[in-house]
């Protein structure tokens, strides 16, 4: 591997779904070991720039360089190689319901490695002690709560030790007790690992503690990139009404529609 | 209002840009997945899990409805063999509807409603919830992982399961022929021993839960891999998988049984 500095550069990428167009001209650059909150609107196109960085997803035009190489240009088994340097933590979790918390964090040991089945079994184990859980591990999916559900995901997803982990929303639907642990693994493994960690996430408080940069999505491209102290500080009124949960301001609370008098005299 | 005849026009181009349009994904999939049933095949422990689950519990419904399918054939067949004093050839009649017909067409349906959509609801669910996007981005093939061994499990099991409707089939039929009304055992079972032939009746009775199998299972997993994520998208999915696997045997089983039997006493 070319140990360049910015190891995701995305250039003038564009994505739609169908005719609507989600991502317009998106430039940004994400460097090695920093952990770097992506945030802004519902349907700004911040999971999208997830799946276009796990190369899940096409632009339409554009460029999304991981690691030195143009994601979309690589054929299934490249991809397949690189996804094997990303892990991803999906918003629910994703666990395989069908088998117990052990044996999905033995997924990706057991897929991947021809490790005999005791140094995944010690693998595992060491795995689940660092999210806290090794004493779940006979349990199945259904019988953890979110947060743990959250945290065996994040066990299986830093697995095979990635050098990039991309999470989806990670605090979405936790108590706060959860969002903190969670916060916590994601800053602790960063470091640990060496990672470089993408969030893309609603969760402002936490976002200010845990990121190195913020930046936010607005309209499909790149509204700013700041500091979590820049954004504290700033009288930007987008920022503000994110960072202070205002209802209505440049996101408008209304979805658009037609004059409201005019709609109610016509019935 | 003049816009009527536009829009209806524009329903039918829609309905049929949309039937097209899925007929080329449905294709796109089925070689995606026949790609990668040679690895498939490798994981032997993943078919057999699925075996268990589509095959071995279907065992009690498919058995149980082989008896009774058998045990009315032999009370209707019996009826009318009567009339032309042929009782002895109820074995034949009964075998030749179960191995021919019966067998594959019933243990098919069965099946479908059974296991197929059992194996819809789940892949449609793993999708759902993102388990097979994580598989993906785990660089690990859901086609290969998860759909192939289910469309595999599939075609091993149907024939089998057949074959084992006929064989409960008829010894309903014997229940009742022999025990029951009271035909000869001897010329119940030495007649059917002589008129069912091994290859125009046994073989082409498998070869026709082969084929179902196949059909049966493509609908399944293409169903469930592509259901919209929602409740209501998979619980459409599941349904359409019971409708479409049940016509798409019958249709398959006219076909099949012209192309066989045509000219074969005449």
């Amino acid at each position: 591997m070319v140990d360049t500095p910015d190891i995701i550069r995305i250039e003038a990428a564009h994505f739609s779904y169908g005719e609507r167009p989600i991502l317009t001209d998106l430039n940004l650059t994400i460097r090695r070991g920093e952990i770097v909150a992506i945030m802004g609107g519902s349907g700004g196109g911040k999971t999208t720039l997830l799946g276009l960085i796990g190369g899940r997803l096409k632009p339409s035009s554009g460029r999304v360089m991981v690691e030195d190489q143009n994601v979309p240009t690589l054929s299934k088994s490249a991809l397949y190689q690189l996804r094997r340097r990303i892990g991803m933590l999906f918003q629910f979790g994703a666990l395989f319901t069908d088998l117990p918390v052990f044996d999905n964090v033995a997924f990706p040991y057991r897929e991947q490695t021809d490790l005999p089945e005791d140094a995944i079994r010690a693998l595992v184990l060491m795995k689940l002690e660092a999210v806290g859980l090794r004493g779940a591990a006979h349990l199945m999916p259904s019988e953890l709560s979110g947060g743990m559900a959250r945290r065996v995901a994040l066990a299986r997803a830093v697995a095979l030790d990635p050098a990039i982990m991309l999470y989806d929303e990670p605090f979405t639907g936790l108590d706060p007790i959860s969002v903190g642990i969670i916060g916590r693994l994601i800053k602790r493994l960063n470091t640990a690992l060496g990672m470089t960690s993408v969030i893309v996430t609603h969760d402002l408080n936490e976002t200010l503690r845990l990121a190195d940069r913020v930046i936010v999505l607005s309209a499909g491209r790149v509204y700013c990139d700041l500091v979590p102290d820049q954004i504290r500080a700033s009288s930007d009124p987008f920022i503000r009404q994110f960072a202070d949960g205002l209802p209505d301001g440049p996101v408008p609370f209304h979805y658009p529609a037609s004059d409201y008098v005019q709609d109610l005299v016509q019935s | 209002m003049s816009r009527a005849p536009l829009s209806w026009i524009e329903a039918l181009g829609a309905a049929v840009t949309t039937r097209l349009d899925r007929l080329g994904l449905a294709a796109r999939f089925v070689a995606a997945l026949f790609g990668v049933l040679g690895i498939a095949l490798l994981r032997a422990s993943l078919i057999i899990r699925e075996l268990y689950f589509s095959g071995v519990r279907s065992l009690s419904i498919v058995i149980v409805s082989g008896l009774f399918v058998g045990m009315v054939l032999a009370v209707q067949g019996y009826e009318v063999l009567q009339r032309y004093g042929s009782t002895e050839s109820l074995g034949v009649i009964v075998a030749l509807s179960l191995v021919r017909e019966l067998g594959p067409v019933v243990t098919a349906l069965l099946f479908a409603g059974r296991a197929s959509s059992a194996v819809t609801a789940e892949i449609g669910l793993m999708r759902a919830t993102d388990q097979l996007a994580a598989m993906d981005m785990m660089a690990v093939d859901p086609l290969a992982r998860v759909i192939a061994p289910r469309f595999i499990a599939a075609v091993i099991s149907l024939p089998l399961l057949a074959g084992l409707f006929s064989a409960a089939g008829i010894i309903g039929a014997w229940i009742i022929g022999v025990h029951l009304i009271g035909i000869d055992d001897g010329a119940f079972w030495s007649q059917m021993q002589a008129s069912v032939d091994v290859r125009i009746d046994i073989v082409n009775g498998m070869f026709k839960s082969v084929v179902f199998g196949v059909a049966v299972g493509l609908i399944s997993v293409f169903e469930g891999f592509f259901a919209p994520p929602t409740a209501e998208g998979v619980a459409s999915a599941t349904t359409r998988t019971v409708v479409t696997s049940s016509l798409a045997v019958l249709l398959l089983d006219f076909v099949l049984t012209v192309m066989m039997f045509r000219g074969l006493n005449g």
